[in-house]
């Protein structure tokens, strides 16, 4: 088994001189080797770069200078993120040979912190899933357990911290994508607020919900990537002019008599009964903690799994219009241009981004307009109100991540609409623009399987959500 | 029924996107199934809801954050075109499009 290193410990032995950058990520290259052909986490590796990245780390110890925040540490990326001349397929065979001339924003500001970035984690095409099974590339395995899905979209990321491939991860979240992983592999994750982390490079998939963040072994680190990652960016004009707090500076403010709300539309029917038992006594831990619990009501949620197949699906439709065969990816060729769009789209997209295009574009089409789409957005409306309501009389709303543990792997491909409902706790947050955290809350079917908790506060209010989520973690929660 | 194949064909073809049969008749019974389900929003008057068509409030708009309209140059062409599938530089070849 690797070494479980954190970002702490990295430059602790950095610093002292136990092991140089280099050594670190060839010991993460060798162990990426030994474990990903199982694993399937990784489709590129990076190593020319995180190399010379090493090196210039380590020149940094030899001359005695000051080391930048992430010096060393080996990271992963999903592969929806742009990385400068390193294969970006968005786990989709359309952009198979696709090589981005240009790096993320966020991708850019881990590196320009000292982060090593390893290689391109797999992921759902076009981040479109919750197991993982629909990358062309085939699906990541849960490490926690290999007969088992890791959660997606953004599977890979979260497998790679669980398998201590990487130190952390970037992941994106439209619709629970980083949350949902993070809890079925047992990794802190999180989704900063709707513009707090700049998508400049991020390959779209639904634009008013996409979000970028991080994975961890705890949340501290969480907190640390979120901090380098976050703040204002002139290529996106969608990354706020919000102040970004030193998240990690707050991390250990008390959470003694914070006002959590228990909303009873996340605690109905379909959780899983070992899930609630977990989440319950996470509960407990927060009472202890003497956070003030208090039960509320947010009476929209039942219908934002319907809300989000709307507005996910036409945006989605929308975004992917420019795979045309034309810029770059896949070509099909045809004597007809409009044969050779349909071609190359038919031959390039898989299954589910197919039918996600179809139902995007038929709820945006003539007629069906003002049923479905229109009606979505007011219906997202009245869920984003929910949230406001609710943060008028509590600090942070408390929820399980996912109704169940990872399941198996084939268990739910053949019915779509039951993988959807997998995303049941966390859709809601993603139409309401807020931040969620899902941090670890003991495991069930015999101690094998992840529970995640999840913490969600108003837009903004990231700090407040890593202090809860910290203070958890630091009384006991992961092994609850 | 909601959606037919026919329905389902001609949404095809408005997004440019080849489909098999077994394709036309899988996405016709999923996509009914997922409809269904969507139908639960009209349990919901919105008669009186503003549409949700922005995330962040209005100081932290596009129109409120937008810089100085100035030119900067962009150095990233030709690199650009190298990921095309069949480029003559400086262009992108399509097939014929203009019959003469």
């Amino acid at each position: 088994m690797a070494e479980n290193w954190t970002i702490d410990s990295v430059r602790a032995a950095l610093g002292a001189k136990k092991i140089s950058a280099r050594e670190l990520a060839k010991e993460h290259f060798s162990q990426i080797g030994a474990q990903n052909p199982k694993l399937n986490a990784f489709l590129a590796l990076s190593e020319e770069r995180a190399y010379a990245q090493a090196d210039r780390v380590d020149a940094l110890v030899a001359a005695g200078k000051p080391l930048p925040v992430l010096a060393g540490v080996p990271v992963a990326v999903k592969d929806v993120l742009s990385t400068r001349g390193v294969t970006t397929t968005c786990g989709s065979k359309i952009l198979e040979k696709y090589v981005p001339p240009y790096d993320a924003t966020a991708v850019a500001r881990l590196e320009n912190a000292g982060a090593m970035i390893l290689g391109k984690t797999n992921c759902d095409e076009f981040a479109m899933g919750s197991s993982n099974e629909n990358s062309a590339y085939g699906p990541v395995l849960n490490p926690e357990a290999t007969d088992r899905i890791p959660g997606g979209s953004s599977g890979g990321s979260a497998a790679a911290v669980a398998a201590n491939l990487a130190v952390a991860s970037l992941g994106t979240d439209t619709g629970g994508s980083i949350r949902q992983p993070g809890a079925m592999c047992g990794v802190p994750a999180m989704m900063g607020s709707y513009g707090r982390v700049s998508r400049y490079g991020l390959i779209a998939f639904a634009s008013s919900l996409d979000r970028i963040g991080p994975f961890a072994h705890n949340v501290k680190d969480v907190a640390s990537v979120l901090h380098v990652t976050a703040g204002r960016d002139p290529n996106d004009s969608t990354s706020t002019t919000a102040a970004v707090p030193d998240y990690v500076a707050e991390l250990d403010k008390p959470v003694a008599g914070v006002r959590i709300g228990i909303p009873k539309q996340y605690f109905g029917e379909g959780m899983d009964g070992e899930v609630r038992k977990k989440i319950e006594a996470g509960i407990e831990i927060l009472k202890k903690l003497g956070c003030k619990l208090i039960d509320i009501e947010m009476p929209h949620t039942d219908y934002a799994i319907a809300v989000y197949y709307i507005i996910a699906t036409a945006e989605a439709s929308s975004n992917l219009a420019r795979y045309d065969g034309v810029r770059y990816g896949l070509r099909v060729n045809d004597d007809s241009l409009l044969a050779m769009y349909r071609k190359t789209r038919g031959a390039g997209f898989g299954a589910e981004v197919k039918r996600r295009i179809v139902l995007g574009t038929y709820v945006l089409s003539a007629g069906y307009y003002d049923a479905y789409y229109l009606k979505g957005q007011k219906v997202r409306s009245l869920i984003a109100q929910d949230f406001r309501d609710a943060f008028t009389k509590v600090d942070a709303i408390v929820t399980p991540t996912s109704p169940v543990p990872a399941f198996k792997l084939g268990e739910r491909t053949n019915d779509p609409l039951q993988m959807y409902l997998a995303d049941i706790y966390t859709v809601t947050g993603s139409l309401a623009g807020v931040p969620g955290i899902s941090v670890p809350c003991g495991k069930v079917c015999g101690g094998k399987l992840p529970v995640g908790l999840q913490i969600f506060g108003p837009a903004f209010g990231e700090a407040r959500v890593l202090q809860l989520a910290h203070a958890f973690e630091q009384a006991g929660g992961a092994t609850v | 029924m909601k959606i037919s194949r026919e329905d389902v064909l001609r949404v095809a073809e408005l997004a440019y996107l080849d489909l098999t049969e077994d394709e036309l008749a899988t996405y016709g019974k999923q996509l009914n199934e997922i409809l269904d389900y969507i139908g639960k929003l009209n349990e919901l008057d919105t008669a009186n809801v503003e549409p949700m068509a922005q995330v962040l409030t209005d100081d932290q708009t596009a129109d409120a954050t937008l810089r100085e309209d100035i030119e900067v140059p962009c150095h990233g062409a030709a690199e650009l075109l190298k990921q095309a599938p069949d480029p003559e530089p400086p262009y992108f070849r399509v097939p014929k499009v203009i019959e003469r």
